[in-house]
């Protein structure tokens, strides 16, 4: 069995420093009523203790979770003890409650230092930190748009991790396209809802890990408007809660079977039937809900939190392949293989593998892409920090529209690069990372999932092109050239004003192709080449967020240590080898190809 | 009950550790310091005996400005204050001169009981606990790995090599902990929050009313003269089985005085 790796390897506390501190400037935001009571000390307290749970409790058994997958024993679930003894631990510290406000037990922490401190589980365990994670969201949606009664009963038992949440939306029939849900909700005499229909891909949708799970379920109420405006949200908890809070009847949702997966193998995945008749609350079938805000708005609500929780997977993605570059490089500096081509003696006792070019060019790579995922991550974070307290409403209009460009892309490319970041961790590791032995191939099969879940890629780029670039009379995507520009321009006269001239050239031609791609105002025809326009933006983006990295290195109190020099090293490295591929991709997108438009499927 | 723990940070075990070359002494500026491992333990101990008798948990703390660290870290976990001895003139000091130090600051301080680390993983000298009690004039129970405090009196079991030792004293007392005698807990985010505004005492040695030429290298008792590093791993041996590889391996482990 691979042993657990060490924080070292988990993730870069000194990149989260030097991203959090001498670039985003986090401390700033303590000037603000919200964040008043924090300071670099509880700032760093947080990501002390993170990765102090992440190392002890979650990194131990990513591997053993990873072998002995969930299974069903007489319809319950049964996980390895580990998965509930790291979760106890991270509740107890409080964990669940970072970010959350006071009044509800929490912490109030910064959005931009809460990601950088959950990002420790998402590198050490991604499959154990999914059921908190969730949970978060579950709790966050229901704080935003259910009521004080519903935030008391549900919110309060799961933000002090007694009860997990889930988010239920898929059916067998109906995944990316949530109009075709087939979920009824019927309305109950004392208000409440019989929900009946089934559910899939639900994580964490059954366990034991906490005496009760609270479902968020999409359904339709008969009678409502067709698609996704006739969709209601419903909290559906596994066992009802009486009025003192105690736990009552069994609900009428069961567990009908769970998917055996790829990667995140220690996150259940379930099968949820709903109003079956296995169990009959109140003397009948049905599983009882409760409707969350208004009738018909369940889609509205769900997305409301979307930018939070899309963000939230580009850092997993992030997270997955930037402990896969962490072990590359520990592998790489420590395994002796062959001789420099310079080398004459055959005799010579062989060099580290890091001492080859090209194992450097793929450890520069998976740099640029693990490092450049971590500052995109961790901007969006901290514009919805922006987005949420600052003083001017001008400020906060801002950085909510910079948000929504930017999403997609903080979804997308992390999801896109991170496996790949792992794809080259494994080449490093050579046959052994191949094998069992090293966990370089269960990051890679983890982070497959990233470019599926939480809106597939595909979808990014169509939501990306298709709405965020145009809206607002091409508002959003203006303020992005724009704040580029501002950067650009600030690196004029110094030693990366090369790099800034580049990015230039590559932020007129996305605002150019973005012009031509609707230009004949034919949808179907700019759609079908999306996600070579999401790849080509999102490497525009990243290209930026490198150049503001390399100008805040220059600025920073050890502008000569090692960790500059890297920095610097992988700057070039996405100016000279990465930024350059846009052009192809602006080119393909500049003229109009329609290749995939015009492939029926009998051809294929 | 009051209760102080001495807490010293030492740089981090796992991570590479140097000596100055200058004076010998421990690189602590530019190591990843953090509070020495077994200290956690006799925090953990201090919260659990303040849980079940009541009173307060002061940390005590001797070194540079950067240990507050290790304090901010004892105060989240749930300790109610801390005194920090902190002294450019102390550097380089031994064990006799910081256990002078440390009982100065006691002295001034009221205790029933004082609890710290059997060992420092830097210096591994642990003769701190039984200095001080012969400074103080008060008991001292060493490598506990259980500690219950029963009406003034404090009762150990002392672990060693082949069970353990039943030992009491009555209180004052300081006592020593392995690693054995508890699960330290982590910080709490509501304890990281209310550790911002709990009290820490600052003092110099003149605040001890201790002479500054009496500390630091130039008069310690015991000085490192010379040092080198841990040497490479060599070569492993093969052992070729041939039919006969238990036995070799046998004489292998015999040779090496293993078994």
């Amino acid at each position: 069995m691979a042993p657990a790796s060490p924080s070292r390897l988990i993730l870069s506390r000194r990149d989260l420093d030097f991203l959090l501190h001498d670039w985003l400037r986090v401390d700033e935001l303590t000037k603000r009523p919200r964040y008043a009571e924090h300071s670099r000390d509880t700032f760093d307290a947080v990501l002390d203790l993170a990765e102090e749970i992440a190392a002890e409790h979650f990194a131990p058994h990513n591997r053993t979770s990873d072998e002995h997958e969930p299974r069903m024993v007489d319809g319950r679930v049964e996980l390895v003890p580990e998965i509930g003894a790291a979760l106890r631990v991270f509740t107890a510290a409080g964990l669940m409650a970072g970010a959350f406000d006071e009044e509800l037990g929490g912490m109030q922490l910064p959005h931009a230092v809460a990601e950088a401190a959950l990002a420790w589980f998402k590198a050490a365990n991604v499959a154990t930190s999914s059921y908190p994670f969730l949970t978060m969201a579950n709790a966050r949606l229901l704080i935003a748009h259910g009521s004080r009664e519903q935030v008391d009963t549900f919110v309060r038992p799961m933000v002090e991790g007694r009860w997990f949440g889930t988010m239920a939306l898929s059916e067998p029939q109906a995944g990316s396209s949530l109009s075709d849900i087939t979920t009824r909700a019927e309305p109950a005499d004392d208000g409440s809802y019989r929900l009946t229909g089934n559910k899939m891909w639900i994580s964490g949708g059954d366990h034991e890990l906490t005496e009760n799970i609270v479902h968020l379920v999409l359904a339709k109420i008969p009678g409502g408007p067709p698609g996704v405006k006739g969709i209601s949200l419903f909290v559906v908890p596994k066992y009802l809660v009486r009025d003192d809070g105690s736990l009552g009847e069994r609900n009428d949702v069961v567990l009908a079977g769970l998917n055996h997966k790829m990667g995140y193998r220690g996150t259940t995945n379930t099968l949820l039937n709903f109003g079956e008749g296995v169990h009959t609350p109140g003397g009948r079938a049905g599983a009882v809900g409760y409707l969350v805000g208004e009738p018909h708005h369940g889609l509205t609500y769900m997305f409301h939190m979307m930018n939070e929780a899309r963000i939230a997977v580009g850092m997993g993605a992030t997270a997955l392949g930037y402990t896969g570059y962490l072990h590359a490089l520990d592998y790489a500096r420590t395994r002796t293989q062959g001789r420099s081509p310079a080398a004459k003696d055959p005799s010579a006792p062989p060099v580290r593998l890091v001492e080859h070019a090209d194992v450097r060019r793929m450890l520069l790579q998976a740099k640029c892409y693990a490092e450049g995922g971590l500052a995109l991550g961790l901007y969006c974070a901290r514009l919805v920090d922006e987005e949420q307290t600052a003083e001017a409403g001008a400020d906060r209009a801002r950085a909510h529209l910079l948000l929504e460009v930017l999403t997609p892309i903080a979804k997308a490319w992390p999801s896109q690069y991170g496996p790949v970041a792992d794809d080259l961790a494994i080449q490093v590791h050579g046959g052994y990372g191949y094998t069992r032995d090293y966990p370089v191939e269960q990051f890679y099969r983890d982070n497959r999932l990233n470019p599926i879940h939480e809106g597939t890629n595909g979808i990014q780029a169509i939501d990306l092109l298709g709405r965020k670039v145009v809206m607002h009379d091409g508002a959003g995507l203006r303020l992005l050239l724009s704040t580029i520009r501002a950067t650009t321009a600030r690196a004029g006269g110094t030693a990366w004003a090369g790099f800034a001239a580049d990015l230039e050239v590559a932020v007129d031609r996305l605002g150019a192709v973005t012009a031509a791609l609707w230009s004949p105002g034919d949808p179907e025809l700019a759609l079908a080449n999306a996600s070579a326009y999401l790849e080509a933006a999102g490497h525009v983006v990243v290209g930026w967020l490198w150049l503001e990295q390399v100008l805040a290195v220059e600025a920073s109190a050890d502008p000569r240590s090692n960790f500059a020099e890297g920095k610097r090293a992988a700057a070039r490295f996405f100016a000279r080898w990465e930024l350059p591929t846009v052009h192809t991709r602006f080119d393909l997108l500049e003229s109009l190809d329609r290749t995939v438009l015009d492939t029926p499927d009998h051809w294929l | 009950m009051n209760i102080v723990v001495l807490v010293k940070q030492v740089p981090d075990s796992g991570s590479e550790r140097k000596l100055d070359p200058a004076d010998n002494t421990v690189a602590r500026a530019g190591a990843d310091n953090v509070i020495n491992e077994m200290d956690e333990y006799a925090i953990e101990e201090a919260l659990v005996v303040k849980e079940a008798h009541g009173g307060e948990v002061t940390i005590l703390t001797v070194g540079p400005d950067s240990a507050a660290d290790a304090i901010r870290k004892a105060l989240s976990m749930g300790a109610d204050r801390a005194v920090h001895v902190t002294d450019e003139a102390m550097h380089g000091s031994c064990a006799v001169q910081t256990s002078a130090v440390l009982a100065a600051a006691l002295q001034q301080m009221d205790y029933d009981l004082i609890l710290c680390g059997a060992e420092s993983t830097d210096g591994q000298v642990s003769v701190m606990p039984a200095l001080l009690a012969e400074r103080l004039g008060i008991p001292q129970l060493s490598g506990a790995r259980k500690l219950t405090i029963d009406d003034g009196v404090a009762k150990v079991e002392r672990q060693t090599d082949g069970g353990f030792w039943a030992l009491e004293a009555p209180l004052p007392a300081i006592v020593s902990t392995w690693d054995t005698i508890n699960e330290p807990r982590y910080p709490s985010f509501k304890g990281i929050m209310a550790a911002k505004k709990k009290p820490v005492e600052t003092k110099t040695l003149a605040d001890l009313g201790i002479d500054p030429s009496t500390v630091g290298l130039a008069s310690a008792t015991s000085q490192v003269l010379d040092f080198s590093g841990r040497p490479p791993k060599g070569e492993g041996v093969k052992v070729a089985d041939e039919g006969d590889g238990a036995d070799k391996l046998v004489e292998y482990l015999a040779s090496q005085k293993i078994v």
